[in-house]
């Protein structure tokens, strides 16, 4: 690369070999992480997509029932949209807690390494 | 109750003030960034040291374009609820960079997307064709951004010519590239977000003192709103009904893909999360991007929904038509000198945003291309990737300038923009989420599913209806829904039909990497 190596402000120790990561992956805590994060991720990804395409759907093919108005004059089509917004971020901050108990796991695995 | 006596459209000096105080801020921090930047670390990626909340504000203002603050506050305002469904795709798409890509895109990347896909498989081939993709989805994104700021700058200061306005915004966002690099465009697009924000709850609250702040008044009047149809007639709708403007639900499924796959695969928006120190704090920025993204689409609410109930359709029409509707809105509201506020947070968007596109092109081009692709990734004269970088910037911005000035204000841009989100995510998305997670992802694959993405969503566009008119060969005006499927189908065949015991061997590496962070790129100290 034309660029210098950037200094590292947290060197391992000089001595330290190339990790081996084949190692680490093998390890059964990052085995565990890793499916951790499966675990979250797939589900939570269905969950979005499923109710992110419901909006289109139900207001394409049933505008009728879309368009009864629920709270005051809003209908059901503004109010599923706008729980949209809600939707995100709700799971967003879900993904936050639950990926700061995968940084602790994943900070665990590689002291084991000496990382 | 449109008011009765129109102000005088355009002569403002304030916007013109406005506008030029904007110009010389971005140009001091351009300054300040070129004296401070040194390094391809520092050009390319800041020096890593943006912290999450900036790279919040800055990933917003790189992603909220003029086409979502003019374009969806104009829809909302000429054809109601419809509009509204764009909104609502902007924000869900960020939980698909949150949970798929930010991570292990900064864990394992250095400057680009094509970083993760060349991790485990044959850099040169994956590399050219993910830098041709990346060149396509901006240069599309690009000129729709340019034409629309052409067109705008008309509008708003009727004195300027479309070209002149054009070559104006292309001069500036080369400046802004070429010289201050990432950390300029960082710190553009972040002023951007915070001026878009504060514009839109400030016209939010205009709006709603009109309705003494109650949302029932407010809902109540959107029930009835009165327009002109083309022949004459006048027409009471209620703007909260779906189907005013889209009649075919497949489209709108098509565009929803488009928006909320296609995001995740935006090469402007992925660079930014290599700005940032580590993956956790990626993180922390999508959700800080999330926040700022989400409530200022729930604002186009007011401000769209608001210039139906306040100005009515037909104003809107006689005033500038769709994209003025924000603007005539603050008008009204606030009076020339928040008119030309609101202007002003009109350019910066689109400097923001075609800043934003014309680093990812040369990065994507000097790193990928040059140094990768035409060098094989060996060491070269220092510097020169830097130098490779401003240079592609300077002719991104002169291509798009001509194209911007060829096509001429009357062009339909609309389509560029889904051309963008398309290709993204046909493209883009298939082959970044099969490297991320599919061990036996072969070179092959990747190969043809950016070939396949790319192709496929550019040729459905040129048979679509934006292209061929009522009589298209293919219906669908965004082709997300056929061609996202294909770009994924092409990269799992191609990848069963092939064996690459090389990058099935580099996937503990890369699964380790991507997850802990271990190896990945640090921040520059200070």
């Amino acid at each position: 690369m034309a660029s210098s190596p950037e200094p590292d402000p947290h060197p391992n120790p000089p001595d330290s070999p190339a990790p081996d990561w084949s190692a680490i992956e093998a390890d059964p805590d990052f085995r565990a992480l890793l499916k951790a994060k499966l675990r979250f991720i797939i589900p939570a990804t269905i969950i979005f997509v499923v109710y992110y395409f419901a909006l289109p759907i139900l207001v394409g093919w049933f505008p009728e029932m879309m368009s009864k108005p629920i709270l005051g004059a809003a209908n059901g089509a503004y109010l599923f949209a706008l729980s949209q917004f809600f939707m995100a971020w709700i799971l967003a901050f879900i993904y936050v807690a639950a990926a700061a108990g995968w940084d602790k796991r994943a900070a665990a695995v590689l002291k084991k390494f000496r990382f | 109750m449109p008011p009765t006596t129109p102000p005088p459209a355009g002569q403002s000096p304030a916007a013109l003030a406005m506008f030029l105080a904007f110009v010389a801020a971005t140009l001091v921090i351009t300054w300040y960034s070129a004296r401070k930047s040194s390094g391809a670390g520092a050009y390319f990626a800041a020096g890593r040291r943006i912290t999450g909340w900036q790279n919040g504000l800055a990933v917003a203002g790189d992603y909220m374009s003029a086409a979502s603050f003019l374009g969806i506050a104009g829809m909302i305002a000429l054809n109601g609820y419809d509009g509204f469904m764009y909104s609502v795709g902007f924000l869900v798409a960020y939980l698909t960079v949150l949970f798929i890509v930010a991570e292990p895109l900064r864990n394992a990347g250095k400057y680009t997307m094509a970083d993760v896909l060349a991790y485990r498989l044959k850099p040169r081939p994956v590399r050219a064709l993910a830098s041709l993709s990346t060149l396509t989805v901006s240069l599309f994104y690009m000129i729709a951004q340019m034409v629309g700021a052409g067109t705008l700058v008309r509008q708003l200061l009727p004195g300027v010519p479309y070209q002149i306005a054009v070559i104006g915004v292309g001069i500036l966002m080369v400046v802004y590239v070429v010289f201050g690099g990432m950390l300029a465009t960082t710190w553009v697009q972040i002023i951007k977000a915070i001026l878009l924000m504060t514009g839109s709850i400030f016209l939010s609250v205009l709006v709603m003192q009109k309705f003494n702040f109650s949302f029932s008044e407010f809902f109540q009047a959107l029930t009835a709103i009165s327009s002109t149809l083309p022949d004459g007639t006048t027409v009471t709708r209620n703007f909260l009904t779906p189907g005013l403007i889209f009649k075919n639900p497949w489209d709108q499924i098509s565009l929803g893909m488009a928006l909320v796959f296609g995001t995740a695969g935006l090469p402007h928006i992925l660079i930014r999360f290599y700005t940032v120190p580590d993956a956790k704090t990626a993180r922390a920025s999508v959700v800080w991007a999330m926040v700022i993204i989400g409530l200022f689409y729930i604002m186009t609410t007011f401000f769209g929904f608001g210039a139906a109930a306040l100005l009515g359709p037909d104003y809107i029409g006689q005033h500038g038509g769709t994209n003025m509707a924000a603007p005539e809105l603050a008008r009204v509201l606030g009076g020339e000198i928040f008119f030309a506020f609101i202007s002003a947070v009109a350019f910066a968007t689109i400097l923001a945003v075609v800043a934003g596109l014309t680093i990812s092109a040369s990065t994507s081009f000097a790193h990928d291309f040059f140094t990768n692709v035409i060098h094989h990734g060996k060491p070269h004269r220092p510097g020169e990737e830097v130098t490779v970088a401003r240079i592609t910037a300077f002719v991104v911005g002169a291509i798009s300038i001509v194209i911007a000035i060829i096509l001429g204000p009357e062009v339909n841009v609309a389509f560029l923009v889904g051309l963008a989100f398309a290709v993204a995510a046909s493209a883009n998305l298939p082959v970044i989420i099969f490297s991320i997670f599919w061990k036996r992802f072969t070179t092959r694959g990747a190969i043809a599913g950016l070939s396949v993405g790319l192709v496929s969503s550019i040729l459905l566009i040129a048979v679509s209806p934006d292209f061929m008119g009522p009589d298209a060969w293919f219906k669908l005006k965004n082709p997300a829904l056929v061609s996202i499927p294909l770009g994924f189908l092409a990269a799992w065949l191609a990848s069963l039909t092939s064996r690459e015991p090389s990058a099935e061997a580099m996937f503990h590496e890369f699964q380790v990497r991507s997850v802990t962070g271990l190896g990945s790129e640090k921040a520059s100290p200070h």
